[in-house]
């Protein structure tokens, strides 16, 4: 553009449309600002003015109370069985598909991300199929007295599905960008496959591994439809924090709702802010262009 | 190993050795995982849904009430789609283009929805939407009502299936070269043919993609939607709320037939938006 503007011996100035004039400017980033402003700012500040609507004695309460507390428990229990599994596979995942070539490698991407196009709904139905008492297996589950469907081990199986892929989608773009190379350097200088993951492979991944694990988190703490088909909303005893908070909304008990709303949203956006200061440490590469 | 390689029978290039250590464990550890967390319960529903019997099936499907939800859900969730994406590729080119104070943060801010809790999402919509609500009163005064009405899961879904536009166009916006534009405007073109022959077109497989994930999102949505939905069967009562009902109403068949079919519609949803990531892929490569 420059060398065309001195070859052609000073012409009077042209301004090419290479961008919007300034008021055409100034109006899409007001509409998209505006549109961001009433889809994403207001839902998260209505959240904490209306918890802290009847006070910080009710709030406080309310977080205190015992079925607030038995959901809190409830929740961090059911993150805490879902993360490492599904942290395990995700690592398992990345691994063989990242590392090796195999035939229906495309075909598993593909149902890995299956859990993410299902309705949570319909998630929380396969197992009440499965376990529930007119499901496959609910007459010989009863008959040994196993509990699953509307007990902790049925909202573990749900979390379990939704948030299957979270790691291994984090892990599998990352891990295939750094090829394997340094892998292979290890195996010729004679490490073992343990001292190659976790000398080699881990070091690598960490970040990524961490905000994969991040998200797995934040949606095993929200999750809320395949959770609510398989609870049976026994309050005290299967009732997670969004389920506690659905109970509360439903009774009018709106500023305890949105105090224990509030938990959940402080979460997503500790959460967030995570991310971004990752994206901002390793560059664009590590977090851009995702989806899930 | 690779020079060895050609040398093998066809049949052992399957058993050829590899250099890293691990392959049959993970893969065998995957594969296990997978099919015993999601892919036998899937299949188990579809069995079931099958033993239903076709009469039955039939008498489900052709149901008004489930035709009503069927229509809801699907109407409005590609009503939110669209929406997504005209606002997305908006959202996405003032982020890419423009500088203005705060981008950062407003970026980082776009994947809210996917990490706050679709309840959390439910009632804060609602509150705000409701005739009492900062956005619901002034809209009220004019007689619109948003909450409790399908306007109102228009709203939630287009919370939900916001990020999605955005961060799949994003990065294309980002990585293009701006040479063509530049070419275009020497050549003559103003600002409105450049944008509708050379910007925009080689956005559209990202754009659609972003569509076709919102719109999936959007069918299956529960939470979100049913604290600001109303819940009223045949008006506000979408297909997940009703396979819930349903469930409560120890109606098993039914809401296995209605699941089976959310499911296929998003095994096509799925596979469409591997095609259109594919087409995607091969339209950034050329």
């Amino acid at each position: 553009m420059t060398e065309i503007a001195t070859t052609a011996q000073a012409p009077p100035p042209v301004r090419l449309p290479l961008t919007e004039a300034a008021h055409i400017r100034v109006a899409l980033i007001g509409l998209a600002l505006s549109f961001l402003a009433f889809f994403l700012v207001l839902p998260l500040i209505v959240v904490f003015v209306e918890a802290f609507r009847e006070g910080v004695r009710v709030y406080l309460a309310a977080l205190s109370e015992p079925e607030a507390r038995a959901a809190i428990r409830l929740t961090v229990l059911t993150a805490a069985i879902c993360l490492p599994l599904n942290t395990a596979f995700g690592l398992a995942a990345a691994w063989s598909i990242t590392k090796f070539q195999f035939r229906g490698k495309s075909l598993l991407l593909t149902l890995i991300d299956v859990p993410f196009s299902v309705s949570p709904v319909v998630a929380g139905l396969v197992y009440v199929l499965l376990f529930g008492l007119q499901g496959l297996f609910g007459a010989w589950l009863t008959a040994h007295g196993i509990k699953i469907i509307f007990a902790v081990p049925g909202i573990a199986l749900a979390t379990l599905f939704v948030t299957l892929p979270f790691v291994a989608r984090e892990l599998i773009p990352l891990m295939d960008s750094q090829r394997t190379t340094q892998e292979e350097a290890a195996v010729v200088l004679g490490a073992n496959g343990r001292q190659i993951f976790w000398r080699v492979t881990l070091p690598n991944i960490k970040w990524g591994l961490l905000y994969g694990v991040l998200l797995c988190n934040g949606r095993a703490i929200g999750e809320f439809g395949a959770v609510a088909v398989v609870s049976g909303h026994i309050i005290g005893l299967t009732n997670t924090m969004p389920l506690h908070i659905e109970v509360l909304y439903n009774d009018y008990a709106f500023a305890a709702a949105f105090a224990v709303a509030s938990l959940l949203t402080l979460m997503a956006l500790v959460t967030l802010a995570i991310k971004t200061v990752l994206e901002w440490r390793l560059g664009s590469a590590a977090g851009a262009a995702r989806v899930h | 190993m690779t020079a060895t390689a050609p040398t093998l029978a066809p049949a052992s290039r399957w058993r050829r050795r590899r250099v890293l250590p691990g392959f049959g464990l993970t893969l065998g550890f995957t594969l296990s995982y997978l099919a015993l967390i999601v892919l036998i319960p899937l299949l188990v529903l579809f069995i079931q849904a099958a033993g239903v019997g076709w009469g039955k099936i039939w008498a489900e499907l052709s149901n008004p009430r489930t035709l009503a939800a069927f229509r809801v859900s699907f109407g409005i969730a590609f009503m939110a789609a669209l929406l997504n994406a005209v606002f997305g590729l908006l959202i996405a080119w003032v982020l890419v283009r423009y500088r203005f104070p705060g981008r950062r943060f407003v970026d980082a801010l776009i994947d809210l929805p996917f990490g706050l809790p679709t309840a959390v999402a439910g009632i804060a919509l609602t509150s705000l939407y409701a005739s009492t609500g900062w956005i619901g009163r002034p809209l009220a005064a004019l007689d619109l009502r948003v909450a409790f009405t399908p306007a109102g899961i228009l709203v939630a879904l287009v919370f939900v299936g916001l990020p999605f536009v955005v961060r799949t166009v994003e990065p294309v916006l980002r990585d293009r070269e701006r040479e063509n534009e530049e070419a275009a405007a020497l050549l003559g073109a103003n600002r409105f043919d450049i944008l509708a022959r050379v910007i925009l077109p080689p956005l559209l497989p990202a754009v659609l993609t972003g569509f076709t994930l919102a719109f999936a999102r959007a069918i299956g949505e529960y939470g979100s939607v049913i604290f600001i939905a109303g819940n009223m069967p045949g008006y506000t009562e979408i297909m997940p709320l009703l396979i819930v009902i349903k469930l409560e109403q120890f109606d098993y068949a039914g809401a296995t037939v209605i699941a089976a079919l959310m499911l296929i519609a998003s095994f096509i949803l799925l596979f469409a938006i591997n095609l259109l990531q594919a087409w995607a892929r091969r339209r950034q490569g050329d």
